[in-house]
């Protein structure tokens, strides 16, 4: 019950622009409900809510860029016998008299972030003396509009997104976009800003080649039982129940590091604590360039069908450029692999907080000594990058020769 | 269903997974995973979709006769012949 709150979606994070409320004030919502989707420089994410309850009201308009931590709406947490009193509630009266709820104390009043919150985005009371928000300044800014002309709608007569909207005449809606001439067949993929991802890339990366002491491995995996396992598994299957290589190194990853805990969790300020979730982190690149690594919940615990549905899923709306705050937010290892075209080796950069990530090349048919015979097989070089203030190179053998011998018994994973 | 309409299909799935692509500009006859940077993924995302399309469940043994935009509709159009 309280605040909701701009979620933190990584360690390179510090504000997100609130793009989209899906719940309308009144509405129940419970543990799990995307409620928001909020831009940042990954691409536009869903936001969960982690408890349940009542979605009250908003406390930040749409278009506002806040920072993490600053409370994005109420949630009006339910007791579990106070059931009955909730629905009391009339739907249709969002902002109404909250006396027919149980009202926590503790709870923030309505806030204009920018105004009760001066250590966040502070609205410069301006030479005019205006009140606005910072969404609504930077809009008047962008389109020369003297936003002290304008009438305020908000708080105290502040001037708010909608106000400066309706002055240029535009919706939310088509504000963001920037229109251009595509095909009727051809969308374009979700608004990402690119120049933004690549920002973000270069600061999370930096920080880790800045703080990280990697150490690397690598090692040669003989996967053709794996393959072979594969091809009989898929010839019985239609298309979408089908299976890629990729799906078995995710889950070998994530069993190994069930059995290697210190390649799996997080740097902290009071240093390495490790996981007992396995949620890996999927690199996937992103058309255009850039990359982001959602993670698969408790991937150890899935059947390997259901990391496969997973892995389809997120591969999918990362093309269409949405993905879920708890995907981004929580990776505790990351698995990274360059598919079927590419090179033989990838080295990854680890993404802190996180202590390693796990890297594989393309799988090339190789002459290999099998029993005193040189055979063709199918190869593939596996690599991990790790973190020496956590692990040392022997451990770091050791899970990585682990998730080689897991590709072994295709059939155990 | 007639060939326009397979062409029309193939198209619009490959504009799915590769959205950012003008598919007037790449070679019809040129690997699909070159042309569109596609990986195995999005490849299997094609053929699931042609699946629910058009009823054709490609077996992973004709992968290579779709690696083509060309390839791809002559193969829909002989399974469906």
């Amino acid at each position: 019950m309280g605040e909701f709150r701009m979620p933190s979606l990584g360690a390179d994070m510090e504000a997100g622009k609130l793009v989209e409320w899906l719940v309308e004030p009144g509405e129940k919502v419970r543990h799990g409900d995307i409620v928001a989707v909020v831009e940042t420089q990954k691409g536009a994410i869903e936001i969960e809510v982690f408890e349940d309850g009542v979605f009250e009201r908003p406390l930040v308009e749409l278009g506002a860029k806040v920072p993490v931590g600053t409370p994005l709406a109420i949630i009006q947490g339910r007791e579990p016998e106070s059931e009955a009193e909730a629905e009391v509630v009339p739907p249709t009266a969002p902002t109404g008299k909250p006396d027919a709820v149980p009202r926590p104390s503790a709870v923030a009043p309505q806030i204009v972030p920018a105004e009760t919150r001066p250590q966040t985005a502070p609205v410069q009371p301006a030479e005019t003396g205006t009140k606005a928000s910072p969404a609504a300044r930077k809009l008047a800014e962008a389109h020369n509009l003297n936003i002290a002309a304008l009438a305020g709608s908000g708080p105290e007569g502040a001037i708010v997104l909608a106000d400066v909207e309706a002055a240029i005449g535009v919706t939310p809606k088509t504000l963001p976009e920037t229109p251009r001439p595509e095909k009727p067949a051809q969308k374009k993929p979700a608004s990402f800003d690119f120049n933004q991802m690549r920002a973000a890339i270069a600061a999370a990366m930096a920080r880790s080649k800045r703080e990280i002491p990697h150490y690397y491995l690598q090692d040669t995996v003989d996967v053709s039982v794996a393959n072979d396992w594969l091809t009989r598994t898929n010839a019985d299957r239609p298309p979408t129940d089908r299976l890629l290589l990729g799906a078995l190194y995710v889950k070998a990853s994530a069993l190994a590091a069930k059995k290697y805990p210190e390649f799996n969790g997080f740097f902290g300020e009071s240093g390495f604590e490790a996981s007992d979730r396995t949620h890996i982190g999927v690199a996937i690149s992103i058309r255009g360039g850039g990359l982001v690594a959602p993670a698969i919940h408790d991937t150890a615990d899935m059947s390997l069908d259901a990391v496969m549905t997973s892995m389809r899923d997120l591969v999918a709306r990362v093309r269409a450029g949405r993905f879920r705050s708890s995907e981004i937010a929580d990776p505790t290892l990351t698995v990274s692999s360059l598919g079927e075209r590419g090179v033989e080796a990838l080295y990854g950069v680890i993404y802190p907080p996180q202590v390693a990530i796990v890297g594989f090349g393309k799988a090339t048919e190789r002459p290999w000594v099998v029993a005193g015979e040189i055979v063709p097989r199918l190869m593939v070089t596996t690599t991990l990058a790790a973190d020496h203030r956590v692990s040392d190179g022997h451990r770091g053998a050791m899970f990585l020769s682990q998730i080689g011998k897991l590709l072994q018994e295709p059939e155990a994973l | 269903m007639s060939q326009v309409d397979i062409d029309q299909v193939v198209r619009e799935e490959l504009g799915n997974i590769a959205p950012d692509m003008d598919l007037d500009d790449i070679d019809p006859q040129g690997d699909l995973r070159e042309e569109l940077d596609i990986d195995s993924m999005d490849f299997l995302n094609f053929v699931t979709a042609l699946h629910q399309r058009l009823g054709v469940a490609a077996p992973e043994l004709d992968y290579p006769k779709l690696m083509t935009m060309d390839g791809a509709i002559a193969y829909l159009k002989e399974k469906r012949a």
